[in-house]
């Protein structure tokens, strides 16, 4: 994985030295809150519900074990012994206290992590494939990319006041693990006509209280003019996004009221005057950073057997475990969503395990998932077992990847100032309702996605099944939708009609999973079967 | 009433004007009636509290309950932490959020 250099410490670093002055200046009483905000801001420090909130970048989720070992010495060290894994592919503490907050980044900065750019109308962390370097279906490493967008984006003293956030994903396969179409920008690597590779940008897409599916703006563009398009992209939406109204400021309003062409027409016209500038960043960086995401050392001629003898590992592998490039290897996720648990939280112990594990099985690299899991990328299948052995024993072998109990939910009320409605107890609730695994197998894929507030952390747009809280006269009530995806067939899920209580709400998901099962054909997922029939018998069975 | 929270400037922790000063007890929570905006003015300027605001609450027996679910939360702590809240040994102290 990518290694700073000198100037990227050097960055990091400094940043560091100044916002620790900036906190000294604000405890003595020189800043104001008002003055200080937006520098607090700037460095990932929110303040939430209880307290300040942190939230460190992890670049495209990918992590190293020293990496992961810090997170989890700071959840003991600073927090309260535990994060959270976010949608973002990042990490929060949720009870940080403003006095250690330089000392944190000072040690987040002993190994190559900040939190720069984790919030304020900026380029914001720039996800990607979880599998990527690792998937058998990907048609190059998408990472590279990722970084030199991240490298681009990093200070870039155009983009750091755009109209609002601005996030980007970066893909490599048809399969879509990172809810590309939902970004800003989503660019996926292709193979055109001539048998190059280059990239195709998607532009408009996004959740939140407008959500948008992003249309293709460019079929092919080459990999040499990759920053520069993108560069033209943002520079028409930083000069004619809206800065008047926040709730239509984000890049899709834009595309939705200019119209796709006419965006297009100005992106190219300002794409062809960039390309005159000569802007984009040399070949030889592009391949400087290309050895860092070389293969690790993967054995040749290995085995693809695996002894599955064991019900629970067996279970574990057949939902849990995907194919992996190289033979003999298997891509492993570790659910952070017991039965009952809080979705995305592991505690200090727990990451510090999962670094270790890492660092034994999986060539020292973890990648957290915008579904809030975390990966091991490289896994050999001979020790498949044993690293099972050792997550179950830390209460991380729980096989649910991608089916109801693997839930999406955003931190809810329990956590967020923005939020209207508690989204965790539901997860929780949800949770435990359909937690047998003979139930989950039955049910099979169903992607349930629960955001506290129509800003849609929770991606409840894209769930097979998704909940939205809401405050009705001070009192949570929750609204169901179904039909959402967020992979390669993205769709935004629809509102089934009024909404539900607490109770109500798990309820109604469990009717809408009998009308599935009553009526789904051979092979035929949750979502499926609801695009097949329609909304109708949900309704009439969630409604009566 | 009229109750004022905040946050402490270090910690971040959520607080309550008592009156004299400030409290992580929303049970000490004075009335400040048609003062609130006085108080945060001063307090604030004197760097005891930030991002204070004034909210409904009601006296009872039980002691001091903000009006709105979220001011709750934030009196007692995350509802599906009970190890965390303000009350640790009591987990059914949630139920007073709801």
């Amino acid at each position: 994985m990518y290694k700073y250099d000198q100037y990227d410490q050097q960055m990091v670093d400094t940043r560091v030295a100044e916002f620790r002055d900036q906190v000294k200046r604000r405890l003595a009483g020189d800043l104001t809150e008002d003055q200080f905000r937006p520098l607090r801001l700037q460095n990932g420090l929110y303040l939430q519900l209880h307290a300040y909130m942190l939230r460190v970048a992890v670049p495209y989720g990918t992590l190293n074990s020293t990496q992961m070992t810090m997170l989890g010495d700071i959840a003991d060290k600073y927090d309260r012994g535990y994060g959270h894994f976010t949608t973002r592919q990042n990490i929060q503490y949720n009870w940080i206290k403003l006095e250690d907050t330089p000392d944190i980044l000072a040690d987040l900065a002993s190994v190559e992590m900040h939190a720069i750019q984790t919030s304020g109308n900026c380029i914001r962390n720039i996800s990607s494939d979880q599998y990527a370097g690792a998937a058998a279906d990907e048609l190059i490493d998408p990472r590279p990319y990722a970084e030199l967008l991240r490298q681009w984006s990093s200070f870039h003293p155009e983009f750091l006041t755009l109209p609002r956030k601005f996030k980007i994903a970066v893909i490599a396969s048809e399969t879509d693990r990172a809810a590309m179409k939902l970004h800003d920008i989503g660019i996926r690597m292709v193979r055109n006509d001539a048998g190059e590779i280059g990239a195709r940008f998607y532009v408009g897409g996004g959740m939140g209280r407008t959500p948008m599916i992003a249309p293709v703006i460019r079929e092919f563009v080459p990999l040499d003019q990759l920053i520069t398009y993108s560069e033209a992209c943002l520079r028409v939406y930083n000069r004619y996004g809206r800065r008047d109204n926040k709730y239509k400021a984000r890049i899709k309003i834009l595309v939705h009221e200019l119209g796709k062409e006419e965006y297009t027409r100005q992106v190219e016209e300002e794409f062809a005057h960039l390309m005159s500038q000569g802007i984009e960043p040399p070949l030889a960086e592009l391949e400087r950073i290309k050895q860092y995401f070389v293969d690790p050392a993967l054995e040749t001629g290995l085995s693809d057997d695996l002894d599955l003898t064991d019900p629970d590992f067996r279970l574990w592998v057949e939902r849990n475990c995907q194919e992996h490039k190289q033979a003999g290897y298997i891509i492993a996720t570790v659910s952070l969503k017991p039965v009952g648990g809080i979705p995305g939280d592991a505690s200090a112990d727990q990451i510090r395990l999962m670094a270790q594990l890492a660092k034994d099985y999986s060539f020292d690299e973890l990648r957290v998932t915008h579904a809030q899991n975390i990966v091991f990328p490289h896994v050999k299948k001979a020790d498949l077992y044993t690293l099972w052995q050792k997550l179950d024993e830390a209460g991380l072998s729980t096989a649910n990847l991608d089916t109801v109990g693997d839930i999406i939910a955003c931190p809810g009320l329990d956590y967020c100032s923005l939020a209207n409605a508690r989204s965790i107890p539901v997860a929780q609730k949800i949770s435990e309702r359909f937690g047998s695994a003979e139930k989950q197998a039955e049910i099979g894929e169903l992607k349930l996605k629960i955001s506290g507030c129509i800003n849609a952390c929770g991606h409840h747009h894209a769930g097979h099944i998704g909940i939205l809280g809401v405050d009705r006269k001070g009192v949570e009530n929750y609204q169901l939708l179904l039909g959402g995806s967020e992979g390669a067939d993205t769709s935004l899920g629809k509102i089934t009609g009024p909404g539900f209580d607490e109770d109500g709400i798990v309820d109604a998901v469990e009717k809408a999973t009998q009308v599935y099962l009553s009526n789904r054909e051979d092979g035929e997922r949750f979502l499926d079967t609801y695009r097949r029939i329609g909304m109708d018998p949900f309704k009439e069975a969630i409604y009566g | 009433m009229k109750i004022l929270t905040g946050n402490d400037l270090k910690t971040g922790a959520v607080i309550w004007w008592t009156g004299v000063g400030w409290s992580l007890d929303v049970n000490e929570s004075a009335d400040v009636g048609e003062h609130g905006a006085a108080i945060i003015a001063r307090e604030e300027g004197a760097q005891n509290v930030f991002a204070a605001y004034i909210i409904d609450g009601q006296k009872d027996a039980d002691g001091v309950r903000p009006a709105h679910i979220k001011d709750r939360i934030r009196a007692l702590g995350p509802t599906v932490r009970p190890d965390l809240t303000l009350k640790p040994s009591e987990p059914e102290a949630v139920n007073w959020v709801i």
